[in-house]
């Protein structure tokens, strides 16, 4: 075990990545040794260039043209095209606008936003600017999960120091474009995530998710135009200001273009976050970059996008990670957080803590939701305990079904679609804990 | 809390209802957890109800409305972190604490909790105390990491 601090996190040891030749964009000054993410590392390494470049080349029009043309979709799950979400911003200049940074990351498996705010903040804050550059908002927040503890540190002093270099605040950079960014700490609560639930959190209330439409575009904020942007696509933005939407659409395929930060963690030799071209194959991913299968055993599934997409198995190895292949192959892409397991693993038991925590996180508004996580929760923790009954497979489908496609926001739909989808693989393991009466793993001891 | 950082807070938005979370994270940081008095003030001076208050607080994890430890311990227990150990490591704290999870130590050092995924799962399993993430934990690390933790209450 080792004591990281959040401070200086792991500045010199990122993830051992020798396999890979790709190049790395995001993520590319975490290689260099030793840095810690200040102003003057990033003015050093090229940073704040694309600030100057777009406001003296690019009118808001087109810097959203060029976003759009990049192909750039959201990294935060649901992977909407960047450009055409901000191109529903209403243009009236009299109308005041909002950008809020998606820094809630809370999807299980995920934690590549914590190291992109940690150990590169000015790429984040010139991404942010670029952004309200472009829908003309002189007011950004940035929403950060409120147990990012040193993150909330590190973020407030890179604000500081950029602002005391002149790049936010008022005429930056003799532009006549004005700017404020506030860092806003969220206090732990996943539904938060969501981009209506983070505004009403903004807001100062609970989280519960709006009512879409109207969207964030036209009523967000305030009830005013809000683009709501996760932090890796934002990040992405200074790279495609200075090297063109054409160089970062080469990367991928056609819908899924640039490269894509990947959180491996599970029973690999080597998790970490891995940034690699978004149309990576599987195989690929946990078998050279990971390290592969730990004590080399075999592997028995694979978690995608995060806790809240369908689990696909050894036979999906060679699915490619861009968005419309993992929802061919009956996934989804999600926030890329890549969850593996070994054949050690029982799938009740995970089907168990998976459906534990959207019953904590379910905000309670819709009963779909607020019953059928709890349903769900108790049903398999039954079964895992060795108390199932054969009914429980059908009513544990039957819940599922209720629960999608029938509330607010996507979290029910989140925690019907893997128990769905361990139900639909794993059929026989959860068949095996009603006949045998006991979890064949022994793992049903958890709490 | 000093008049002069409550208004640089208000300052920040149009609204003055969006300094509620801010001013409750001060609050608790202050005290150690949100007092019914705490709660009033802050509902006078945002123009809410002390409900108003009290119903966003208890919306969200981190606040707290009651005393606790002096420190908190978080352990993950969400699948990435499960999957390596983590259920061993939640036993071995409440053995040598000798509270369960969500209670607070005889002599108020710590309180201990199960937490969802704290997003730093390459680390798994991993506890978080304050800034600090400790990973992976190992259910014989337990002993040297109170030990430390102890040290640095002091």
């Amino acid at each position: 075990m080792r004591c990281w601090s959040g401070y200086k996190e792991r500045g010199d040891s990122g993830s051992p990545n020798r396999a890979d030749m790709s190049e790395k964009v995001l993520t590319k000054r975490f290689e260099i040794s030793g840095y810690l993410g200040t102003i003057e590392e990033y003015l050093a390494t090229g940073g704040y260039q694309a600030i100057h470049r777009a406001l003296k080349e690019h009118s808001p029009e087109s810097l959203i043209d060029l976003v759009r043309r990049s192909g750039l979709r959201g990294r935060g799950g649901a992977g909407f095209p960047t450009g055409v979400k901000w191109g529903f911003v209403p243009k009236d200049p009299t109308l005041t606008k909002y950008l809020v940074c998606n820094a809630d990351e809370s999807e299980p498996g995920t934690f590549k936003d914590r190291d992109l705010i940690t150990r590169d903040p000015h790429q984040l804050l010139e991404g942010i600017i670029l952004a309200s550059y472009a829908i003309g908002c002189r007011t950004a927040y940035i929403y950060l999960r409120g147990e990012f503890v040193a993150g909330a540190v590190i973020m407030e002093q890179a604000i500081q120091d950029a602002a005391a270099h002149g790049f936010l605040g008022n005429n930056i950079l003799g532009s006549g474009f004005n700017l404020e960014i506030h860092l806003h700490r969220g206090a732990g609560a996943y539904i938060c995530g969501e981009e209506t639930a983070l505004l009403e959190s903004l807001e100062g209330k609970r989280g519960l998710p709006r009512l879409k439409p109207p969207f964030p575009a036209s009523a967000g904020l305030y009830r005013l135009p809000t683009v709501v942007n996760n932090v890796e696509t934002l990040s992405n933005l200074p790279h495609i200001v200075l090297r063109g939407a054409e160089w970062f659409s080469s990367i991928g395929t056609p819908k899924s273009t640039g490269n894509r930060i990947f959180s491996v963690s599970g029973h690999v030799r080597r998790p970490g976050n891995y940034e690699l071209p978004i149309d990576v194959p599987m195989r690929e991913l946990i078998f050279q970059h990971a390290g592969g299968m730990r004590r080399d055993r075999r592997l028995k599934a694979v978690i995608p996008g995060g806790s809240s997409v369908p689990v696909l198995t050894e036979q999906h190895l060679d699915t490619r990670m861009d968005f419309e292949s993992l929802a061919k192959a009956g996934s989804m892409a999600g926030s890329g957080g890549v969850i593996v397991m070994d054949d050690s693993t029982c799938m009740v038991r995970a089907g168990e803590i998976v459906a534990r925590f959207y019953h904590h996180e379910s905000c309670g508004q819709c009963t779909q939701c607020r019953e059928g996580t709890a349903w769900l929760h108790k049903t398999l923790r039954r079964i895992e305990a060795g108390r199932g009954r054969k009914v429980d497979l059908d009513l544990l489908m039957d819940i599922c079904d209720n629960m999608k496609g029938k509330t607010i926001c996507p979290l029910s739909d989140a925690a019907a679609m893997p128990i769905e989808s361990y139900l639909k693989y794993f059929g026989d393991e959860f068949e095996q804990h009603i006949v045998e009466r006991a979890c064949p793993f022994g793992s049903g001891d958890g709490s | 809390m000093t008049e002069e950082t409550v208004q640089q807070i208000l300052s920040r938005y149009s609204h003055r209802r969006s300094a509620l979370l801010p001013l409750l994270h001060l609050c608790q940081e202050e005290a150690g957890y949100l007092t019914p008095e705490a709660i009033g003030q802050l509902g006078e001076r945002l123009g809410l109800s002390p409900t108003q208050v009290a119903e966003v607080a208890t919306f969200y994890d981190m606040f707290r409305l009651k005393p606790g430890g002096r420190r908190e311990i978080w352990v993950c227990h969400n699948l990435s972190c499960s999957l390596l150990g983590a259920e061993e490591v939640v036993r071995r704290l409440e053995e040598e604490l000798g509270v369960k999870a969500g209670e607070t130590t005889a002599d108020g050092s710590f309180t201990l909790r199960r937490f969802e995924c704290l997003a730093a799962c390459e680390i798994a399993p991993v506890i978080q105390v304050g800034p600090d993430y400790y990973g992976p934990v190992r259910p014989e690390d337990i002993d040297a990491l109170l030990e430390r933790l102890q040290g640095e209450g002091r």
